[in-house]
């Protein structure tokens, strides 16, 4: 670690302290070690980094886990119960064996990393730590390299045909100082197609990876709610390497939560392919701080594909929204159509909206877009309303819930959309005035 | 049923007077018209009773029978049975017109106690309402007023003022931007609620809506004042002769 400079070396060596690589790592070791080599030469994020500029990194950096009281979710059913998701459960980030559903179903292999040196899984050695070893370029995201090397378990999924029934990971949150490290292995294998929700708050403070590989002709469909924790702390990573013909799809609802970083690094690698990353994140700063960051970082490598980032704010009381978004079209990748929304709705004058969209085009031929906005709740259209007679509460209701309209749309399956919009507006009803 | 004392209003933000002393009383059955110079404040005097923001009464007072209007908040007017059409109709990109129009008829119903409508009671209702208007089913799916016309935008005020069946409707020139067919739909819409105890506040600049809802009364506002009440012949001299002659008449 001699290369870096003394603080961020011993902030690293600090935060590396208490961690261990697994003994029964198995065929993961040779990433799992690749991965502390390549952390000691990256270091962990600092405040200054231009990369961490909207949110401080200081609490995933931090060796003690700051206190988060587990959120009593009993006005709820479980998220997308409806559906009837295969289940797997994690408490406090520990697989709970009695919460878990019959995996065998046809088309779909899962496995788990904590039992990786039982099996050798030749399909995910070619993942696991891959992905994120390649997202590294052009930006590093150490903390997904941190969690290559340490993660505790995580999924290893994958679907050879399309697969019926969606699969949920449902978190269970129960440990206010737990500390979780997950790191899930997606692999989508060529004509195949399977939709994969992760619903829940998983600790005090997460972090998680999930890599996925959708390969020629492949459909993934990924959906995830972060859960109504207050205080807890999340960084996750998601890396999706994208085939040719292939859809990805990829929706978020972060509602609660005091510090969250939501990156995701997609790379589009085969022609003809769609990839869509939405996001939709609601907080107020009255119940705790909320701080949200979304980073996006979509790479077009191919012919032809369409890329959309569409992400949404709400913010209320002091509440903070981040979105760093970049679509890069690399030379040769022609045809490209790119697209990147972020807007946030202010609900006061405490609330802040922080954003850096960029663009960065090699070829010449290609039609990217990209607009970012901060707003008010439209006084006309509130008074229109009103005077209608719907309350102003119900009228700012659904001036928001329109508003946040155009991401939950990127949300394909009609139930789940529903379900999702169902979560918004109880948020917004247990959160009015 | 709608009496309007000596009104008087401001802008918030500006010292500027806009209404200099309203008086105005609409029966319950009646059909009123208002024409006036542009400027004269005819929609002021509609936002006002409304409780749209950006107003300040200084003086005078406005009541919906033993309801003090100016007292509440917009949603509670049109609770107690106030409706505006307003002359530009606002676009609300995201809340279909479907959404809406039940959330408002329900809101309403609710604060006057009363059951909810069932949705397949208002589908009926709506589809029935909307034929009528010759509104098709997929104006009611999209986003309210969103890319209509303005013709389109007019007619959809008329089927939200079918819907709510306000006792009081104040119509801030409806007639303008519809073609003759439009206006003609829009005119039955009215004399369709005419009567059964309601008052009507008509704003309009030309006589021709007037030929096919009859008023009552005409009344010609001027620099924020009504200057002058009549009879329907009181909209056909305007028509004929301008303004000019009523003006300097009450100068
Ligand atoms: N919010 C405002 N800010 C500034 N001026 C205003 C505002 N509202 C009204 N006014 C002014 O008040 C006066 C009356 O306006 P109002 O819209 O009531 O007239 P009107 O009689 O409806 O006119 P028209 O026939 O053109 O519709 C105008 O001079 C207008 O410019
Ligand atoms: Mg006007």
């Amino acid at each position: 670690m001699s290369a870096l400079p003394k603080r961020r070396q011993d902030a690293t060596e600090a935060r590396l302290t208490n961690l261990r690589l697994p003994v029964s790592g198995g065929w993961t070791l040779p990433a799992r070690e690749d991965a502390l080599t390549r952390l000691g030469a990256m270091g962990l994020p600092q405040r200054r980094d231009e990369y961490w500029r909207f949110t401080d990194p200081a609490a995933f950096n931090a060796v003690e886990v700051a206190e988060a009281e587990p959120f009593q979710n009993d006005d709820e059913t479980p998220l997308f119960n409806e559906l009837k998701p295969i289940e797997i459960t994690f408490v406090d980030g520990v697989l709970d064996p009695q919460a878990r559903d019959d995996l065998r179903h046809e088309g779909l292999q899962v496995a788990f990393l904590s039992s990786a040196v039982e099996t050798d899984i030749h399909w995910a050695r070619k993942v696991f730590g891959r992905l994120e070893a390649a997202g590294q370029v052009p930006v590093p995201r150490p903390f997904a390299t941190l969690n290559t090397a340490f993660a505790t378990d995580g999924l290893l999924i994958r679907a050879t045909k399309p697969v019926a029934r969606p699969v949920a990971i449902r978190y269970v949150h129960r440990d206010s100082r737990s500390d979780a490290i997950l790191h899930h292995v997606v692999r989508v294998d060529e004509g195949a197609s399977l939709t994969l929700l992760e619903t829940g708050p998983a600790a005090a403070r997460l972090n998680t990876v999930m890599e996925s590989d959708i390969a020629d002709n492949a459909t993934f469909h990924h959906v995830r709610d972060q859960g109504r924790t207050h205080l807890r702390q999340a960084v996750t990573s998601v890396f999706a390497r994208i085939g040719r013909d292939a859809t990805y799809k990829s929706f978020t609802m972060t509602a609660n939560g005091v510090l969250t970083r939501n990156e995701h690094v997609v790379e589009m690698l085969g022609d003809d392919s769609v990839a869509h990353v939405a996001g939709i994140a609601i907080g107020d700063g009255r119940t705790g701080r909320f701080h949200h960051d979304d980073t996006v970082f979509v790479t077009h490598d191919a012919l032809r594909c369409e890329s959309r980032q569409v992400f949404k704010k709400v913010l209320k009381n002091g509440a903070v929204g981040v979105f760093q978004g970049k679509i890069l079209v690399k030379d040769g990748a022609q045809k490209t159509d790119g697209y990147q929304i972020s807007q946030s709705l202010l609900l006061d004058e405490d609330s802040q909206f922080l954003a850096k969209p960029e663009l960065e085009i090699y070829a010449d031929d290609v039609a990217c877009s990209h607009g970012s906005t901060t707003g008010a709740i439209d006084e006309t259209a509130l008074y229109y309303l009103r005077s209608r007679g719907i309350p102003e509460r119900d009228a700012t209701d659904l001036l928001v819930l329109a508003f946040l309209a155009e991401a939950l749309e990127e949300v394909d399956d009609p139930v789940m959309a529903e379900a999702l919009q169902d979560r918004l507006a109880g948020w917004l009803a247990r959160h009015a005035g | 049923m709608l009496k309007i004392e000596n009104l008087h209003v401001k802008l918030e933000e500006e010292d500027k007077q806009i209404l200099k002393g309203v008086d105005l009383t609409v029966e319950a059955g009646t059909v009123h018209a208002i024409m006036g110079p542009n400027g004269s404040g005819k929609s002021t005097l509609s936002y006002v009773l409304s409780g749209r923001d950006g107003y300040e009464v200084t003086d005078g007072t406005a009541m919906l029978d033993d309801t003090d209007l100016l007292a509440l908040e917009p949603e509670e007017r049109a609770a107690a049975g106030l409706f505006l059409a307003f002359q530009y109709p606002v676009e609300i990109p995201g809340v279909g017109n479907m959404t809406f129009l039940r959330t408002a008829v329900n809101a309403q119903r609710k604060a006057r106690g009363q059951e909810e409508m069932s949705s397949t009671e208002f589908l009926k209702t709506i589809r029935a309402k909307a034929a009528e208007l010759n509104i098709d089913a997929d104006m009611l799916k999209r986003p309210v007023n969103v890319g209509f016309s303005g013709g389109e935008k007019k007619r959809n005020e008329i089927l939200q003022m079918a819907m709510l069946e306000p006792r009081m409707c104040i119509l801030d020139e409806t007639d303008s931007g519809l073609d003759v067919d439009a206006m003609r739909l829009v005119a039955d819409g009215v004399n369709a609620l005419r009567g059964e105890g309601r008052g009507f506040l008509v704003i309009t600049h030309y006589q021709r809506l007037l030929d096919h809802i009859a008023p009552d009364f005409v009344h010609i506002m001027a620099d924020g004042r009504i200057v002058k009440s009549g009879g329907p012949e009181l909209a056909l001299e305007v028509e004929k002769n301008g303004y000019a002659d009523i003006l300097s008449e009450v100068a």
